[in-house]
């Protein structure tokens, strides 16, 4: 294991009723690295990422971040940490535009209370400029340029992707987190995909742990995959390894 | 079309984007500002309660159009901005002060609504509002010694520069400059990050959440803030009442500020300026379509809440977007023409949602 790890898992186990969706599952996420999950479906995987952004109550296990235990804080308190994601299926504020879905990602770092933001006392001016500075860096990074103003309900699926990635980013994160980045994507737009994560990791300095079904794509970024089954870890390690791990193609192609 | 040249990002962040923005918001405040010399009387009492219901739609505008928590209840805030303005009047506390007392205690109740509130949304949230409101009417009817009880009480009405408040002119521009203020308080809500939190939270709760958005905090706030601005709307209305009831803060009250923001446009203060003056006039279109109409029809007890449901439902149904959104796709229309297409304001929907997890 990586001595330099980001985020640990151990032990993270929960059901649903009579289903155990995550059982006994630990991992370690190094600094630095594209960190991939793969799985059949039900496998427990967004679960896992559920629980990392502690939408869910883990029912037993421990996480620790950047060595300080995040088990028991409280979803809003995520972002904060450093740690932001992506949906499946994307949730952004769809009646809003690219820029102000972007705004929303500047949330964690404002210093304004709510006197001084009905009043818009000069500091509040101030700030609303340098999180636009940053907005734009990341719609530099992305190359969101031609959407800024449109409003996300009106982007195709692909864009709205993107912004969502770019969202995420606006909160500086140290670890993002991306829940089937590829899905609804055709095969060109998840090519660039491929290169933007790389970007991500490289310029950006930020570490990326995924979701994702595509193998072509795992391959591509990933330094390490985990590999899932019915809940439980079946292997760990690189990309090439994972795939022709008996134990993953049984799980995938059954016995 | 006009395509503005941005060329730093504090234009982006003004409330007023371009000269032409300006000129005719400088023209519109000279329109209203002459008003009360060109119309009669009447009207310039009628525009000043166009004002009120105005600053009360700002409040329920905040919360149901921007926060997308619905609300029954507010003509309880609205009662209570009223009766505690009142009653801290006849205690003798100046005007200036008593004013911004019964807001602060108006938003403190509203923050206390928002609690439970936290755990409901749609239908349930909207019958919860409308119980608060019940009990709020009951409080003030049986608090006689405080509020008169079912009889009412009187307001005092104070003076400024040697004129009475009750004074048409002088308390149109008050109710004109606490809506001026008022809208300018909520646009810069809007457009910092405590109105960004409300908007994401109307929009999905979930990547609120993931954003760092406190969720409870941020419906407690926008509760507080849309009942502290209904309660200033309170508390100029029992000046313009001179006298207050209970029967003046009924459910009736709380459907008609509803209809002030779903008619006028839902998630914009303009919709609330227009949403103000369709419902401060409807009463005057009814009393007239009273007298063309059928006796049959006409005469009919109770019209008005029926006219409302109905409006209420058609627009719903036909413009969701309001009178606001109706007045941007006929600017829409002349910018574009002759190359308008109908396509561009379809209502487009979204059948991919990521399971909730709450």
């Amino acid at each position: 294991m990586p001595a330099d790890g980001l985020f640990h898992a151990e032990n993270l186990s929960i059901s649903f009723g009579g289903v155990k969706a995550v059982r006994d599952v630990s991992f370690e996420i190094a600094v630095g690295e594209v960190f991939s999950i793969i799985g059949p479906n039900g496998a427990g995987k967004t679960t896992v990422f559920n629980l990392i952004s502690r939408f869910y109550d883990a029912d037993t296990g421990r996480m620790t971040f950047a060595g300080e235990d995040m088990t028991g804080v409280p979803a809003h308190r995520i972002a904060e940490l450093g740690i932001a994601r992506t949906f499946q299926n994307t949730e952004l504020f769809d009646r809003e535009t690219v820029l102000d879905n972007l705004l929303v990602g500047r949330h964690v770092h404002r210093e304004t209370s709510l006197a001084s933001d009905i009043l818009f006392l000069p500091k509040v001016r101030r700030q609303e400029v340098a999180f636009r500075r940053k907005v734009e860096d990341i719609i530099d990074l992305l190359d969101l340029q031609q959407h800024r103003e449109a409003p996300v309900g009106s982007l195709p699926f692909g864009a709205r992707k993107m912004v969502e990635i770019g969202r995420a980013l606006c909160t500086e994160p140290k670890l993002l987190l991306l829940d089937e980045p590829s899905s609804g994507l055709n095969p060109e737009e998840t090519e660039d995909l491929s290169f933007w994560i790389e970007d991500i990791v490289e310029d950006l300095g930020v570490t990326v742990a995924m979701v994702e079904h595509d193998m072509n794509l795992v391959a591509t970024v990933s330094n390490r995959v985990l590999a899932m089954a019915d809940g439980g870890v079946i292997a760990v390690g690189e990309a090439t390894d994972i795939q022709s791990h008996p134990e993953v193609l049984r799980a995938y192609l059954g016995d | 079309m006009r395509f503005v040249l941005t060329t730093r990002y504090g234009q982006d962040v003004d409330v007023f984007r371009h000269g032409g923005e300006r000129f005719w918001y400088a023209l519109l405040g000279l329109v209203v500002l002459a008003a009360p010399w060109v119309v009669s009387p009447y009207n310039v009492g009628e525009l000043a309660l166009v004002f009120i219901w105005a600053i009360a739609g700002i409040g329920l505008m905040l919360l149901v159009g921007y926060t997308g928590l619905v609300s029954l209840g507010h003509a309880a805030f609205f009662a209570i901005g009223a009766y505690s303005h009142a009653i801290l009047l006849g205690y003798g506390v100046p005007f200036v002060v008593s004013v911004p007392i019964a807001v602060a205690l108006t938003a403190g109740v509203g923050a206390l609504v928002g609690i439970p509130a936290l755990r409901m949304t749609g239908v349930y949230l909207a019958v919860a509002t409308l119980a608060f409101e019940r009990i709020v009417a009951f409080t003030i009817e049986h608090s006689d010694p405080l509020t008169g009880g079912l009889r009412g009480m009187a307001v005092e009405q104070p003076s400024f520069f040697g004129l009475s408040i009750v004074n048409d002119q002088l308390f149109y521009y008050l109710c004109l400059g606490v809506l001026v203020v008022g809208l300018f308080g909520a646009k810069n809500l809007l457009r910092s990050p405590t109105g960004r939190a409300f908007v994401a939270v109307r929009d999905s709760e979930i990547s609120a959440e993931s954003m760092g958005v406190h969720l409870a905090r941020t419906k407690t706030t926008a509760f507080a803030v849309s009942a502290g601005f209904t309660g200033l709307a309170g508390t100029l209305f029992a000046h313009k009442a001179g006298y207050l009831a209970p029967d003046a803060f009924t459910v009736q009250t709380s459907i008609q500020l509803l209809l002030l923001v779903v008619v006028g446009g839902l998630g914009s203060l303009h919709g609330v300026v227009f949403g103000a003056i369709f419902v401060g006039y409807l009463p005057q279109a009814l009393a007239v379509a009273r007298d063309v109409l059928p006796a049959a029809i006409g005469q009919i007890p109770g019209l008005e809440l029926g006219v409302f449901g109905a409006i209420l439902v058609l627009f719903l149904v036909f413009e969701p977007l309001g009178i606001y959104g109706r007045w941007l796709k006929i600017r829409a229309w002349f910018d574009e023409f002759p190359l308008y297409r109908r396509a561009t304001h379809k209502r487009q929907k979204s059948y991919l949602r990521t399971e909730r997890v709450h």
